[in-house]
């Protein structure tokens, strides 16, 4: 039970915010705190993969990508043209095409929203899959390139497809909805309840990897972390670990990326860059890379700030600097600084050499 | 293909393929003194060819490169000196982030030095219309440029390392570092003069390209990624088969032109890195049992 207790602090500091922007009618916080949170979703998941399974990703924002843009790509193109097609037909009989009129009255045939969401979670596992195979038995440089230049694919790709609207993205991209008086959406009126539903996944999302980080597999990825060949040699699976946690990130940073498209009405090639990659792991490595909690709180904060425009037009260049200070000074992450023995080790130290 | 157009798609090829190659040297050069894989090589190229445009509004073009060169050169020790030569036995993990973080920092810095706009440096000898004819095709005398610069650089390396006694160092500190601490040779000026070389030659690179492919702030992550698939695909640390994997790469792209949209021209270079670090990561010049011994 008392591992869950982070989990109801967390909670109740969401509701908490929520109950503050409402008293000081600052709502407007809200959006950007509802973005931080489908980031940071990407960032615990890669912190697992990073701090837990020891393995480096430089390619997470083409995951997010794939979910975002597949999501973003069914919902919006239109099969009024192919409507006549066995296939379409078959689709829209099981429910799995929604028909609306646009604003001149012209007829719209797309995929339904979760239909589309599941879609493109299912795509981006399956890339995980196929490319987990073989990257993941690279080592250090090898895996930052392999990952690396699979995300700059991924970003070319976009750029260069007519079908994922080149350097404009797509737009348009309508709502989501959940359930019934539940929808993902940017709509003014719906800004409170999609603070919730964002931050419900963040919570749903901890759950899981809490039991898992405290399971026989958690256990077993801190074994590969810390040496792979003995953790190998003791029996653990490190090959299938290793790929189950890199298709289940993938998968996370694609299920962020579906809802936090459809909440923005919209994705861009920017989503895929590998800034946006560069920018998920220094989050991590400022977390303290082991750390969920400090992968999520740090994830919350740096993109809570920089999308409130605070570094204004250095922020990429604050986010290098953060990469740098913290591998320099504090590999082991900023919370885990330990300041005080820290300091009260050098008063020693001092002490003893007068 | 008619002959002359394939001739035309050879040279273009070979152009962009030694260039690739010197930054895939530079590559080696760190490597081979620290075991680390430098991210910020493409920043080396971009800030030479961003100096040189520079400086040639207040010198003669020659002086302009010659400083921009050496002004890269320092940028390269000051690096080192700051940011790495304190450092004890780090994990490879911080110095690739570490890396990655000096190449954002350094593009940073020149996106807000020269701004978003596109430079070039004047053609050397002619200029943007000027070409000789080669075997039915027509060149620009600037390629010529960057092909002989370039292979001078890499010709004068290789005597470098085998004939000064600078070099020699350098290259004893690579077959291992302790061994040549104990020989009196300082281990940690090495490596500083690695990374000043590795600056100079990419900056030097920079310089002689600028005019055929433009420079701005941001082609550094490109020509990084591309240098660094050639010296996988020469295997790591091995120089002079970076030169055949890279003019390999290059005629492979410029080639590619032909059949698939220029778009994907970039995809096709990460799907050869990808394929080769799969498939044969000691690369393909390279043996299986030396690379087992490195640590990557």
């Amino acid at each position: 039970m008392k591992r869950y207790l982070p989990l109801l602090a967390l909670l109740a500091v969401v509701i908490f915010v929520q109950l503050l922007t409402g008293w000081t009618e600052t709502g407007f916080y809200l959006t950007q705190l509802t973005m931080s949170a489908y980031y940071s979703l990407v960032i615990i998941g890669l912190c697992l993969l990073m701090g837990y399974a020891g393995q480096i990703s430089l390619g997470h924002a083409g995951f997010f990508a794939i979910g975002g843009y597949t999501s973003a790509i069914l919902t919006t193109h239109n099969l009024t043209p192919m409507k006549d097609q066995a296939l379409v037909v078959l689709l829209a009989k099981v429910g799995c095409l929604v028909a609306s009129k646009d604003e001149y009255g012209a007829e719209l045939l797309v995929a339904q929203p979760w239909v589309a969401c599941l879609l493109a979670v299912t795509a981006a596992t399956l890339v995980a899959l196929v490319l987990g195979g073989p990257v993941l038995k690279l080592k250090g440089h090898y895996l930052a390139m392999a990952t690396l230049g699979f995300g700059t694919i991924i970003y070319r790709l976009v750029l260069a497809t007519w079908l994922c609207g080149e350097a404009d993205g797509i737009s348009s991209v309508p709502p989501f909805q959940l359930l019934p008086g539940l929808t993902v959406s940017g709509g003014f009126g719906e800004r409170i309840s999609n603070y919730y539903i964002a931050w419900g996944l963040v919570v749903l999302f901890m759950v899981l990897l809490i039991n898992l980080v405290h399971s026989r597999a958690g256990r077993a990825l801190r074994a590969i972390h810390g040496a792979e060949d003995a953790a190998n040699a003791m029996g653990v699976n490190t090959a299938r670990f290793k790929l189950t946690i890199f298709v289940l990130s993938a998968a996370v940073a694609a299920l962020a990326g579906v809802f936090l498209t459809h909440y923005n009405g919209g994705i861009g090639p920017s989503e895929a860059g590998i800034m946006k990659s560069v920018r998920y792991v220094a989050i991590v490595a400022v977390g303290g890379m082991a750390s969920i909690w400090g992968a999520l709180i740090m994830g919350t904060l740096l993109n809570f700030l920089s999308m409130r425009g605070v570094f204004g037009t250095y922020d990429d260049a604050v986010f290098g600097a953060i990469l740098i200070i913290i591998m320099l000074f504090a590999p082991e992450g900023l919370l885990r600084l330990q300041l005080w023995p820290r300091l009260k080790e050098l008063k020693k130290s001092w002490g003893g050499e007068k | 293909m008619t002959p002359e157009l394939f001739v035309q798609y050879i040279f273009a090829g070979l152009t962009y393929g030694i260039i690739y190659a010197i930054v895939a040297i530079g590559f080696n050069i760190i490597y081979n003194t620290t075991g680390i894989i430098n991210f910020a090589q493409g920043e080396f190229v971009m800030l030479g060819g961003m100096l040189a445009v520079s400086l040639s509004k207040l010198f003669p073009l020659p002086l302009a490169i010659v400083l921009a060169v050496l002004i890269t050169m320092a940028v390269g020790a000051l690096i080192e000196m700051v940011f790495i030569r304190w450092l004890d036995r780090p994990s490879v993990l911080r110095m690739i982030i570490i890396t990655i973080g000096i190449s954002i920092l350094s593009r940073e810095a020149a996106l807000h030095i020269w701004g978003e706009s596109v430079r070039s440096l004047p053609y050397f000898v002619g200029n943007e219309v000027s070409a000789v004819a080669i075997l039915g095709a027509r060149v620009s005398p600037q390629v010529l440029w960057v092909m002989g610069v370039c292979t001078v650089m890499v010709v004068a390396l290789s005597l470098f390392f085998r004939h000064t006694l600078t070099g020699q160092k350098m290259q004893a500190c690579s077959a291992n570092r302790r061994a040549a601490t104990l020989c009196g040779i300082n281990a940690r000026n090495m490596v500083t003069l690695s990374f000043m070389l590795s600056a100079g030659i990419g900056a030097l690179a920079g310089c002689v390209m600028s005019p055929i492919t433009y420079t701005s702030y941001d082609v550094g992550p490109d020509l990084a990624i591309k240098g660094f698939t050639v010296a996988i695909m020469g295997g790591l640390g091995n120089s002079m088969a970076a030169v055949a994997a890279g003019l390999l790469l290059g005629l492979i792209e410029a080639f590619s032109i032909s059949v698939l949209p220029l778009a994907f021209k970039d995809a096709i270079a990460i799907g050869i890195l990808l394929l080769i670090l799969f498939v044969r990561p000691h690369g393909l010049f390279g043996k299986k049992e030396a690379a087992g011994l490195k640590e990557f």
